[in-house]
């Protein structure tokens, strides 16, 4: 399944957000929305799961999604978003619970994502026992129970350590190897825009709009820490956003 | 040795950080009931003004042993369970209600507003006349009596639920019944108990209120008498009574916060 976004714009209130943004997130791609601060790019994964409505223009799903999809549209947030009186294990079960799939099959789901993430030991525990790190990886055991057709994954890392995030993203390159998933990931952070994005877009200040996208064509796996060919993305995609970023932090913010 | 250079710097912060301290409860109560004690019987505080400790446990024996004691506190009981009941039920449904829809919170916050200030016992006569002179009215002040305060706590509330985590199960395509039973009633549940404080002990008064004005039996009839009779004894008994009920609902509610609500941080 892939996502297709036509001519989108949307205002709130006086301030306009996002200015006629065209976009095609291609099945089995990770495709990274860079952009500074307040640019759009969370109100844009906002539109592509059907959390807010886009004042004009269309999201479009194209092609159907897998036929075991139990939520094909699904986030990961950047502040985890875990039930705090629930543990581990009841985390991953609220988003199944509503399905009736029946106790064998729902354990089955439970522990196969609990195991992909790593978490199989920490089935009882509770949020507040955990890391941010292991938090997020919870969120993202979570995401994957529902056998998502797209993840949308807003700043996924943003609220950890920069050793975490590390650890994280070669956490999200593992899953994707083992089973390539179709994912946008809003992120400010352009050198993991770089280790994941497949295609990286780099969104203007506001209004938002394309103002770039850069494909990186090196395999996932390929990817390390301080690689020369991603030090240039990098950099090439600083370039484009540094006057944007420095124009964006001295603007009032307006609401 | 090698000599000591420069000073050590000075510690600033102590203090702002309260630590339950185990007993110190207890010692204030026993404090206070020996020095009373030693005061009445010493004559320093004259026997007109409060009843000797002992003599109040003597008279609390007796009541006790006459099995007057439940003759009182059952009806007691009875009612500030029933009405109590009654008006955290209302009050939970409605404050969910307004937490959850416009319409409502529009329609009923004024309103609530309105009657929160009114004192409730001023309104026992009117009740006698609308529900009767026996049991209803009494269980109809405690309801209402209770309802306000838990109005309040429940869409406060249910007002603080992280948005977040209701906008993440909305991203997951739960129902509207799983977000409201999994998600929205979970989170406001430490503010509803901490509600339920304020509305239990509002009960306890308007208990006694209502017993003071219609009733054979109960605490509050026992301590008018008492109080008509000048019999301290008596008087003080009642009040111990109160204050023991009260030291209950607390330690209840303390007993559920912790089985229930260890998941916060």
């Amino acid at each position: 399944m892939d996502l297709l976004i036509e001519s989108v714009g949307h205002s709130y209130g006086p301030v306009e957000v996002l200015r006629d943004v065209s976009l095609d997130i291609p099945h089995g791609q990770i495709v990274c929305l860079v952009g500074p601060s307040g640019c759009g790019k969370s109100t844009l994964l906002r539109f592509l799961g059907g959390l807010e409505v886009p004042g004009s223009g269309r999201v479009l799903t194209v092609g159907e999604p897998p036929a075991d999809s139990l939520n094909p549209l699904t986030y990961v947030f950047q502040h985890f978003a875990l039930l705090p009186w629930r543990t581990v294990e009841g985390n991953v079960r609220l988003v199944l619970e509503d399905h009736r799939l029946g106790a064998r099959e729902t354990e089955e789901i439970v522990a196969d994502v609990l195991a992909r993430t790593r978490l199989s030991e920490f089935r009882k525990a509770l949020p507040k026992q955990l890391s941010g790190g292991m938090k997020q990886r919870v969120a993202i055991a979570r995401a994957l129970a529902v056998r998502p057709a797209v993840m949308l994954l807003d700043e996924p890392l943003s609220a950890l350590d920069s050793q975490t995030r590390e650890l994280l993203l070669d956490d999200l390159v593992a899953l994707w190897t083992r089973q390539p998933f179709t994912a946008v990931y809003v992120t400010h952070n352009l050198s993991e825009a770089v280790r994941l994005g497949h295609r990286i877009v780099v969104m203007s200040r506001r209004p938002g709009r394309v103002r770039a996208i850069v494909d990186v064509d090196q395999p996932l796996t390929e990817r390390t820490l301080g690689d020369p060919v991603l030090e240039a993305h990098q950099k090439e995609l600083w370039d484009l956003m540094r006057d944007e970023a420095m124009a964006a932090d001295r603007e009032l913010i307006g609401d | 040795m090698t000599e000591l250079r420069g000073n050590p710097v000075a510690f600033r912060g102590r203090g702002f950080s309260p630590r339950p301290i185990a007993g110190v409860g207890l010692v204030v109560f026993v404090v206070l009931i020996v020095g009373t004690e030693l005061g009445t019987r010493s004559g320093w505080i004259s026997a007109l003004t409060l009843p000797r400790p002992s003599a109040v446990f003597a008279t609390f024996v007796d009541l006790w042993k006459s099995g007057l004691l439940w003759v009182h506190l059952v009806p007691s009981l009875r009612r500030i369970l029933i009405g109590g009941s009654i008006g955290i039920g209302i009050g939970v449904s409605l404050g969910v209600a307004i937490g959850l829809f416009g319409v409502v919170r529009a329609g009923m916050v004024p309103l609530v507003a309105a009657l929160f200030p009114i004192p409730k016992i001023a309104l026992l006569p009117l009740f006698v006349v609308w529900f009767g002179i026996d049991e209803t009215s009494k269980y109809a002040l405690i309801a209402f009596g209770t309802f306000t305060p838990t109005v309040v706590a429940t869409f406060g509330a249910v007002d603080n639920v992280d948005r977040g985590l209701i906008r993440m199960g909305q991203s997951f395509g739960l129902s509207w019944w799983s977000i409201v039973s999994k998600i929205v009633l979970p989170g406001a549940f430490p503010g509803i108990l901490s509600g339920l404080r304020v509305s239990i002990s509002i009960g306890i008064i308007l208990l006694v209120a209502a017993e003071m004005i219609g009733a054979e039996f109960g605490i509050g009839s026992y301590i008018l008498e008492a109080g008509a009779l000048y019999d301290l004894e008596r008087l003080f008994t009642g009040v111990t009574l109160l204050s023991i009920l009260g030291l209950i609902v607390s330690w209840v509610i303390g007993g559920i916060e912790r089985r229930f609500l260890d998941w916060r941080g």
